[in-house]
């Protein structure tokens, strides 16, 4: 041990000797907690941008086509794993601002997650259906999990992949109707439970305390639930007929349920063609409210104190950003940031948040206390913005 | 000057439908419409479709899938032009 240490502090020297001789080329020294990507989707590139000044500190291209793009982070924060919906897996560097590696894993993907242990990188596939795990480090193929279901073996679209404690993860079957949880604690070896979950889940997410998975359904009026410390006791559906029999209006854009909304003992979930954000309490998981919104909610998403939700809508209605008092349940104020909001993420502490404005090419920063806009920042096509606080938490 | 299936008398209603179809259809169809929750809508994949059905799937929806009516938001010429521009190949960008 001593005589690794002894060896290892030579090359050390040498480097710092050579970052000294290159002089004002030397790189400066920071960390990844205030640093985020924002992806801009029509371009094939992510920004790399900072929450402390609030600036875009480069750009990395070449990632295919970002249309539904999102990312994990890696457990130091220093790289980011973009999906891209080409099936692309790309792994940047934020420090470098560069393209470390990139494989082409499927032929049309929806995104992905990252393991307890942050050793491997899972994908979530529309085309072939299924999962698959990735060295985190090479991006070498460990696990490929087929979504085949029914007599034939048809092969399902995949939606709502989450990690789970112990290298678990949780996902749903738009086409299979199942949720399945697949056990990566040994890649060479997958075990997977199928759970019954109702017609077309369409999006998933895991409570912060990764006991609960809940899949909203397309099909029905109703969210499936699974309490992963009991799974064997299966899926419970709650929120049944929410829509009341209701007619429901055309869906333009799909929710999302990933970036959650749970504060304190409730969760702020969309309804489906409906212009309400249902309330359901995290214990007894009964409605205990509706909120009525301006549109359809796409994200619903809390400030990290639980104070405030912020909403985004579907089309028409896709200029609107609402903000709400979870403690009254009242409205704080409407915003109009931009045309065509897509997403919008909260700083790690909750004092920023950022909107991604997509048809006026803008990312715009508002203060969540005064509500007042802090920074405007052109970004080509903007969608999701992603901060590396995601690599600290679960179901991110 | 420009090529045929893009021609139109109203440049700017164009340039609207094209980011539309790109940016709002691409989000289950795929930005380069090779599919997603959605099925490809790229010209091979059209090919053997009347053109009427495809008028009334996108006017109307698909009951029982995720693909919704699109009557409100659309007029019928502009769901005709939209499909045209589908079967022949969509733009990429406005000309």
């Amino acid at each position: 041990m001593i005589r690794r240490a002894a060896s290892g502090a030579v090359p050390i020297a040498l480097l710092a000797w050579l970052l000294l001789a290159q002089g004002c080329a030397q790189p400066q020294l920071r960390g990844t907690g205030d640093l985020g990507l924002v992806v801009e989707r029509a371009s094939g590139s992510v920004q790399v941008v900072e929450t402390s000044a609030q600036t875009v500190l480069g750009t990395v291209s070449g990632l295919g086509d970002l249309s539904h793009a999102s990312a994990v982070f890696s457990r130091d924060g220093r790289y980011a794993y973009v999906f891209g919906r080409d099936g692309g897996l790309s792994k940047v560097d934020l420090l470098q601002r560069r393209l470390v590696r990139r494989i082409q894993q499927a032929g049309n993907s929806i995104g992905g997650a990252i393991s307890q242990d942050g050793r491997m990188v899972v994908a979530q596939n529309y085309e072939p259906g299924g999962i698959k795990a990735f060295d985190a480090a090479t991006l070498e193929l460990i696990a490929d999990v087929p979504a085949n279901y029914g007599s034939d073996g048809r092969s399902s679209k995949v939606v709502g992949l989450v990690d789970l404690p112990a290298n678990r993860f949780a996902y749903a079957l738009f086409d299979a109707g199942e949720i399945r949880i697949t056990d990566l604690s040994d890649p060479a070896q997958p075990r997977t439970s199928a759970y019954s979950a109702g017609l077309q889940p369409y999006d998933g997410l895991v409570t912060p305390d990764g006991r609960y998975y809940l899949a909203g359904l397309f099909g029905e009026d109703s969210v499936a639930l699974l309490d992963l410390w009991h799974p064997e006791a299966g899926v419970r559906k709650v929120l049944v007929g929410y829509g009341r029999g209701e007619e429901r209006l055309p869906v333009f854009k799909m929710p999302h349920l990933r970036g959650w909304a749970v504060a304190g003992h409730r969760a702020y979930l969309p309804a489906v063609g409906r212009h309400e954000v249902l309330v359901v309490d995290t214990e007894t998981w009964q409605e205990v409210g509706r909120i009525a919104v301006r549109g359809q909610p796409v994200f619903v998403i809390a400030r990290p104190d639980g104070r405030q939700i912020w909403v985004n809508f579907a089309l028409p209605d896709n200029d609107w950003v609402q903000v709400f008092d979870t403690d009254t349940g009242l409205g704080v104020t409407t915003l109009t940031p931009g045309r065509a909001v897509l997403h919008l993420e909260f700083t790690p502490r909750g004092e920023q948040v950022w909107i991604s404005a997509r048809d006026d090419d803008r990312v715009l920063v508002y203060d969540t206390r005064t509500l007042r806009q802090l920074a405007s920042l052109s970004a080509q096509s903007p969608s999701g913005i992603l901060f590396t606080a995601r690599a600290n938490r679960i179901g991110f | 000057m420009c090529s045929l299936p893009a021609a139109s008398a109203d440049p700017g209603r164009d340039a609207r439908l094209i980011r539309l179809v790109r940016q709002d259809c691409g989000s289950c169809h795929g930005m380069t419409l090779q599919g997603g929750l959605g099925p490809p809508l790229v010209p091979a994949a059209l090919r053997d479709r009347p053109f009427p059905n495809l008028v009334a799937t996108v006017r109307d929806g698909r009951p029982g899938s995720a693909m919704p009516a699109w009557r409100s938001l659309l007029s019928e010429d502009e769901v005709e032009w939209i499909v045209r521009q589908l079967v022949a190949g969509f733009p990429l960008r406005p000309e």
